[in-house]
């Protein structure tokens, strides 16, 4: 019976029941600490509405005028430096936290993006343009610009290391730079 | 025919973000808890002064921790003060926000669970790498 409905029951929910399981387990032990975590959670929501609505935008825009021939052209297994320049840029321009812009690029990769352009994308989330002279006030000039120099480095490598590790067989034909 | 593409888009749209939702709120449900769970001052105690330890610990406490990368710097910054390395901080700041516990769950059922590890696994050791990189680059200058 169990069985059945957790078979009924997908992934996601399941995720979702078990850390709401962790919440009411908290409230039991210490209220306090649960109402803390509450109060938290609605900021947080606050917090990425934006990022949330964005993402909507975009993704609603490119599911209007971006088919799977677009992307693929774009990011896809033959993009080259193109698809490269366009993860990284895109990367350092997203804002929110990383998790908002996991639908949208689940779209993409549905549509053809290649998996070593998603990592890449990722990876230069870190380099936060905004928070860059916050970086600079705690750890000086030279740090910030040497770490965002091997962030942008480092997301290109990340990428290929993916791409050849999930595509082992096609990767010598697909993982040309230019 | 424009009217019923956008309406078929905004239809695909609305049905991705309903079967992605549960996944995205149990994340900013558990970055929320992990957030009111691990005070700052955990961060400031573990580390132990060893310069091999100390980036390994830094990248696997950035791994587990999530928030906004503010958060990172202003713990960096403090730890820093304490006497904690440079290489250590840095794998921290890095891991924090290149490496997600807290979203794998959400990122393996939206790209894939093999993706997800292998992202977040060559995220942490390239962590600990560019810290040590940064560091040499610095004695240089």
């Amino acid at each position: 019976m169990i069985n059945r409905l957790l078979e009924k029951i997908s992934g996601k929910w399941i995720f979702l029941i078990m850390v709401t399981a962790c919440y009411l387990i908290l409230a039991v032990f210490s209220p306090d600490m649960a109402g803390n975590a509450i109060i938290r959670l609605f900021r947080l929501i606050w917090e990425i509405l934006p990022t949330f609505i964005l993402v909507f935008i975009l993704m609603f825009l490119s599911n209007l005028f971006l088919d799977s021939e677009k992307i693929i052209k774009y990011t896809g297994k033959s993009a080259g430096l193109k698809g490269w320049l366009i993860s990284i840029l895109t990367g350092v321009l997203s804002a929110g936290p990383i998790y908002m812009w996991y639908p949208l690029l689940s779209d993409l990769k549905d549509k053809g993006m290649k998996d070593a352009f998603i990592t890449t994308f990722l990876y230069n989330r870190a380099v936060k343009i905004p928070l860059l002279p916050m970086m600079i006030y705690y750890f000086g000039w030279a740090f910030t610009i040497a770490l965002s120099i091997y962030m942008i480095f480092f997301s290109v490598i990340n990428g290929l290391i993916v791409h050849k590790i999930l595509n082992p067989k096609n990767y010598e034909n697909s993982h040309r730079i230019c | 025919m424009e009217f019923k593409n956008t309406k078929e888009a905004l239809i695909k749209t609305l049905k991705n973000f309903r079967q992605m939702l549960p996944a995205i709120l149990g994340v900013v449900m558990l970055v929320s808890l992990s957030l009111s769970l691990i005070p700052k001052s955990f961060y400031t105690k573990i580390f132990t002064g060893n310069n091999i330890f100390d980036p390994l610990l830094g990248a696997a406490i950035g791994s587990i921790s999530a928030g906004n990368p503010i958060i990172s710097y202003i713990i960096g910054g403090e730890l820093l003060e304490q006497g904690v390395s440079l290489i250590a901080v840095t794998a921290f700041i890095l891991s924090w926000v290149t490496v997600g516990i807290v979203q794998l769950p959400a990122e393996s059922m939206m790209l894939g669970k093999k993706f997800a590890i292998t992202r977040n696994a060559i995220s942490f050791i390239s962590s600990i790498i560019i810290a040590f990189l940064v560091m040499f680059t610095l004695s240089l200058i």
